[in-house]
């Protein structure tokens, strides 16, 4: 019961460091926006302020960083918040946003688009679009796997998947090589530089039909990491609640890579570093992971775009911190998983 | 409440599993089903659960068919209780205990203080209220099979059914774990479980099923039925059977090690 009191202490302190971390980005950024100009550009929304600073500072803050910040922030949500989600209802701990082929099928649809010389709007949108058609796949495909229905899902995943790569491996072939390749390589990396305003609009929509319910059946979650059929006996309908769990976690996953790229890890270590904050119980276990995931995205954007010059995408330096740091969660002492 | 089974049969694809079982399980009763490995128990137990639909004959709780009710009803009947088992997860031993109340609220909310106060007075019940903040994972599988047991005491159905209770405990634990599901029985449960332990069976049932085949070859009160013909018949071993006490209890002992 005391448990409950810090669980709720520690979702409420991520909230407050997650604010904290949206205003420091802010203020971070090659062009200098100082603390004086950018707390009065802030607060100029909420209370009438008289102007003291550039137009060029407004425009930076709202037109490159808000909807950097913005989407560094929802993906990281999402995609935690997503493999979490498929962790319980895969009843495995392995499982990560991209075990039903919604990052392969993104990938395919984003290169897709870019042999066909379309604008970044319909990389996007195809990235989207192919990302659930290749879940849609994978679904049915399991459904005329023999056995247990979890099994299928996760093999139909796999082959699903791999299908959908040698797919993108053969558009890289046949595209060309001067801008076409580089650009599907770089988008393959993941990435959030360039993000627009109509990026977050874009996926805002998704991402809210998605993660509502998530939090909201969070308790049956719990239930229904017991397996099928304790689940049944206890009163979940389990295949109606993992369905609506797996349409809802795919669509933010799609959403998030159609604009964000391939960005690796933080869907498996952020979900795991949340359980050993606030343990498995998915009533805390589900915002502590959105709210960990955006605090850990938006930090790692950070970095990507000012550690050094040239900016380092974002997908590898989730996979430089997240594998090791993972390696460390497993092999820490005096945890039994 | 009452369970009662009629004509049922169910196979895997040409293999009859279970063929034609009739009994009727009523209030203060402690039903044990003995028989070999792969006998059917455990499907029965998945039939009667509406687990595994594609059966014929018929399952009535209460005399109402379970073809007509929905997973809500069905939990809100019959508790099953599985072997003790290693979740994918670890939840502590109260969140695990709160999952049994999860029928009892609607399906976007959780458990309340009311639902919270049924966990407390089950672990008080048990007798295992030390557990509560601890990992399910990291007790004892008899302290395991007993949060489980608590667990379908706070769906606060009138059934039970239970896979094999005392399959891995010590014996310790198997005493602890029957002497409760016995005390459970006699204040009014409708308790059917299986069980690979001829003596245990003796002494804590009131009915004994003997299965075989698919079939039920023996059905009574245990001192009516439990002989060493029927022990031979089920496990093809031979044994002597003792009784003492004025037959509160009888033993068997393998011929062999005589």
């Amino acid at each position: 019961m005391n448990q409950t009191k810090k669980n709720n202490l520690i979702v409420l302190s991520l909230g407050i460091i997650l604010i904290f971390s949206i205003i420091i980005s802010f203020w971070i950024g090659r062009y200098p926006v100082y603390t004086k100009e950018l707390l009065g550009i802030l607060f100029s929304k909420i209370i009438p302020i008289d102007q003291f600073w550039t137009d060029t500072m407004e425009t930076v803050l709202f037109n490159i960083r808000l909807p950097r910040i913005a989407l560094a922030c929802l993906v990281g949500c999402c995609l935690s918040g997503a493999g979490a989600a498929y962790q319980g209802v895969f009843q495995n701990p392995m499982a990560a946003p991209d075990i039903l082929g919604a990052s392969a099928g993104a990938a395919f649809g984003a290169a897709l688009a870019i042999l066909n010389y379309q604008s970044s709007y319909m990389i996007t949108f195809s990235a989207f679009f192919f990302s659930l058609v290749t879940v849609a796949l994978v679904y049915f495909v399991s459904k005329k796997a023999k056995g247990s229905g979890i099994l299928g899902l996760i093999l139909s995943g796999i082959m699903v998947s791999s299908l959908f790569s040698a797919g993108t491996s053969f558009i890289k072939l046949v595209a060309d090589p001067n801008e076409q390749l580089p650009a599907i390589t770089y988008w393959l990396m993941g990435s959030l530089s360039g993000t627009k305003n109509s990026d977050v609009s874009f996926v805002i929509i998704p991402m809210a039909i998605g993660v509502i319910p998530l939090l909201l059946l969070r308790w049956r979650m719990n239930v229904l990491t017991m397996g099928d059929d304790e689940a049944r006996t206890m009163g979940v309908n389990s295949n109606q609640v993992r369905i609506i769990v797996i349409v809802c976690s795919t669509l933010i996953t799609a959403a998030s890579v159609s604009v964000s790229g391939m960005i690796g890890w933080v869907g498996l270590v952020i979900p795991h570093l949340a359980r050993k904050l606030v343990g498995n119980n998915y009533n805390h276990l589900m915002p502590t992971s959105m709210l960990l995931g955006a605090i850990f995205l938006l930090i790692v954007d950070n970095v990507s775009k000012n550690l050094f010059s040239t900016e380092i995408p974002l997908g590898i330096l989730t996979a430089f911190i997240g594998a090791p740091f993972f390696l460390y969660l497993i092999t820490r002492k005096g945890d039994i998983y | 409440m009452s369970i009662e089974v009629k004509n049922l049969s169910f196979g895997y694809c040409d293999r009859l599993v279970l063929d034609g079982i009739n009994f009727k399980a009523e209030e203060n009763q402690l039903i044990s089903i003995l028989g070999p490995n792969g006998v059917g128990k455990s499907t029965l137990f998945h039939c009667i659960l509406s687990l595994l639909k594609g059966y014929q004959g018929q399952v009535l709780l209460n005399g109402k068919d379970t073809r007509a009710m929905s997973i809500k009803e069905m939990a809100e009947l019959v508790a099953f209780i599985p072997q003790s088992h290693y979740p994918s997860f670890n939840f502590s031993v109260f969140d695990m205990v709160l999952m049994g109340t999860t029928v009892q609220v609607s399906a976007f909310s959780k458990p309340g203080k009311k639902q919270v106060q049924l966990v407390e007075a089950a672990l008080e019940r048990l007798g295992i209220s030390y557990l509560i903040d601890r990992g399910y994972t990291q007790i004892s599988g008899g302290e395991r099979q007993l949060v489980l047991l608590a667990r379908a005491l706070v769906q606060e159905t009138r059934i039970l059914i239970l896979d094999e209770p005392t399959a891995n405990l010590d014996y310790g634990n198997q005493i602890r774990v029957m002497t409760q599901i016995k005390s459970l029985a006699k204040e009014g449960y409708t308790i059917m479980q299986s069980t690979h332990n001829p003596d245990q069976t003796f002494l804590f049932s009131d009915i004994v099923m003997a299965m075989k085949d698919g079939k039920i070859v023996a059905y009574g009160v245990p001192g009516d039925i439990f002989t060493e013909e029927l022990i031979r018949n089920l496990y093809a071993a031979e044994v002597k059977i003792q009784s003492l006490y004025e037959d509160k209890v009888r033993v068997c002992i393998p011929k062999c090690a005589i």
